[in-house]
């Protein structure tokens, strides 16, 4: 292009200018039809993503729906300092990290364990048996894992509840009892999610040089150490990446396990933030706004904690979610 | 490896293993069981998981429920419209973003990560909803859910992996973007569309949160609203102090609610083979960072 102006009759600086103008145009107008085939995504973003995020600002208004967002007033940080001062949000807080923590120390090894004793099945028949079997809970929707357990809960005719009165556990207030909600809460999920959790540790097992076992064989090697010293550090990239994906969402306890659960004598135990958000924001008038500032205090959060997390295995491992 | 056959291990391991199957299944089979057994075998509350005789009174009863079966219908209307949309904004965006040379690919493809990690959360998304005049329509369950980055990512890894002088090749011959898309992509991606319709389909049957949050006529519900409705609004609270009589009846509504759950996941065990076999593939693309 510079070749053209032999001359420096126009200004220099404004020949790089000129030229990624042009530049921008013809990728436009060669990427006209890409152009117009994203449109329906863009659509879908900015409604129900990028108009909700824009929604957050009512956390810091008195927002009345009469009145929109244009006409509501501004209160700063009023529905926050509410929120901190709220005389259960300890409670909150605590109830919310415990079970995202117990789901963490749970969830997390027990697919990879899981993963780790099918992998030595040799039977290729009895190995397909228990993975189609296993998976198949993940299919099923949170109400009917939840209703499951509750019927199994039962006091009256529950199949659990009478498993235990046999072996003289005589409880039967289990969906009832604050000191049970964690624990149903947690086994409900890990019967649901352990099997599908399993599958990408299976797969990157199956990447693993046999040649290493033979070679440790070889050397002496027990099996607990071929384990240790050959296979964890193989699926160790896997590992991480899905430690990650779940400490991002370590704060984010989902909201219809909890809310399914629940029942008014478990508050104690069984109120998090998500349950909270809706009862405040979406059961009681007038509650939008701070229903709302709660929740972007959760999502904050959360977003902290994955960014850490990321940073953290990035020094460790560079592993990284992006 | 180099194990032999009949050590401790095996034995410990096929024990742990079966016991897994069976804790598995068991629900299924005790719930097909106590649904179809006589009356009376199930007012003694002594089904396992062999039925005692046969008898589908029960799912004349749930089928004679018109609230069930318009929640069944409604159901399968949300995840026919649902996949529907969300197929045709994937491919498009998901086309559009494989390419370099898409105009604001860069930012778009941003904008689309940045949705991972951070959103509006509950209320400010009803509030959305209630903006757009979508509330207590079926729009507010089949266009938020339409887009997920998530499903977008794996879509874009397989496009991207299209080679691209076939591509090339269709566009010498005067073919746009779109006709490329449509005669050459397409047709070859079938693989992936039957993947991401899957992961919409069950996500979409299973969906409880939306419909709560956005709709208000019970004509307008979703099955697992009502599913809620039947199967966890009337457990007992009382604690085991009924009579026999009474203990009988509620085994007989335990084989109702057992029945409605099993009609509600019917549809997902018929499908399951290709679920497993699709949901497994697409773990692993989407386990490939995108």
């Amino acid at each position: 292009m510079s070749k053209t102006v032999p001359n420096a009759v126009a200004p220099v600086e404004a020949l790089p200018e000129l030229h990624k103008q042009n530049k921008f145009m013809k990728k436009l107008i060669d990427g006209k039809y890409l152009l117009l085939l994203v449109i329906p995504t863009v659509i879908c973003l900015a409604l129900f993503y990028y108009l909700p995020m824009y929604g957050l600002v009512i956390s810091f208004m008195d927002y009345k729906p009469f009145k929109g967002i244009a006409g509501s007033n501004f209160v700063g940080f009023k529905h926050f300092i509410n929120f901190f001062e709220y005389k259960y949000f300890w409670r909150l807080i605590r109830n919310t990290t415990i079970i995202s923590f117990y789901s963490l120390i749970f969830g997390f090894p027990l697919p990879i364990i899981f993963s780790l004793i099918l992998n030595e099945v040799q039977g290729m028949r009895f190995k397909k048996l228990v993975q189609t079997v296993s998976y198949m809970p993940h299919f099923y929707s949170t109400v009917v894992v939840v209703g499951l357990f509750s019927m199994f809960l039962d006091p009256t005719s529950g199949l659990i509840t009478h498993f235990f009165n046999s072996i003289g556990i005589a409880k039967t207030d289990w969906l009832l009892d604050q000191n049970c909600f964690r624990t149903i809460y947690i086994v409900s999920e890990l019967w649901q999610q352990t099997g599908w959790g399993a599958i990408v540790y299976l797969a990157a097992l199956t990447n693993v040089d046999p040649q290493l076992y033979e070679a440790a064989y070889v050397d002496g090697a027990g099996k607990m150490r071929c384990v240790w010293s050959i296979t964890l550090p193989s699926i160790a990239p896997t590992m991480i990446t899905m430690l990650l994906l779940r400490m991002g969402t370590l704060f984010s306890v989902g909201f219809e396990r909890a809310f399914l659960f629940q029942k008014p004598t478990t508050l104690e135990t069984s109120e998090i933030i998500s349950t909270y958000v809706y009862k405040k924001g979406m059961m009681s008038t007038g509650g939008y706004s701070y229903g709302s500032a709660v929740g972007l205090f959760n999502s904050l959060i959360s977003l902290a904690m994955l960014v850490v997390s990321n940073y953290v295995a990035n020094k460790v491992s560079d592993t990284s979610l992006w | 490896m180099v194990g032999k056959k009949f050590t401790i291990g095996w034995l410990l391991r096929g024990i742990f293993l079966w016991f897994i199957v069976f804790v598995m299944i068991f629900p299924l089979f005790h719930m097909v069981a106590v649904s179809i057994s006589e009356t009376t075998a199930v007012m003694s509350g002594k089904i396992s998981f062999i039925p005692k005789g046969v008898n589908f009174d029960v799912y004349a009863k749930i089928l004679a429920d018109p609230s069930i079966y318009n929640a069944y219908f409604n159901t399968i209307v949300y995840t026919v419209v649902g996949v529907a949309i969300a197929l045709f904004v994937l491919t498009t965006g998901a086309y559009a973003l494989s390419k370099k040379r898409c105009p604001f690919g860069k930012q778009l493809n941003i904008l689309v990560l940045i949705t991972m990690f951070f959103s509006g959360g509950m209320i400010p998304g009803f509030l959305a909803i209630n903006w757009l005049g979508m509330y207590n329509t079926i729009w507010a369950i089949v266009l938020p859910t339409a887009f997920t980055a998530y499903n977008m990512i794996i879509m874009r890894s397989f496009f991207a992996a299209y080679p691209a002088e076939i591509e090339e090749s269709g566009r010498l011959d005067g073919l746009t973007d779109i006709g490329v898309l449509w005669y050459l992509v397409l047709p070859t991606s079938t693989a992936v569309l039957a993947t991401i319709g899957l992961f919409v389909a069950v996500s979409q049957w299973n969906s409880f949160q939306a419909p709560l949050l956005y709709l208000q006529d019970s004509s307008k519900y979703p099955l697992q609203i009502i599913l809620r409705q039947i199967v966890m609004q009337s457990i007992t609270e009382s604690q085991g102090t009924m009579g026999e009589s009474a203990k009988g009846t509620q085994f007989a509504e335990d084989a109702i609610k057992y029945g409605t759950i099993l009609v509600s996941i019917v549809p997902i065990i018929a499908v399951y083979p290709f679920l497993q076999k699709y949901f497994v593939k697409g773990v692993m693309i989407g386990s490939v960072k995108g």
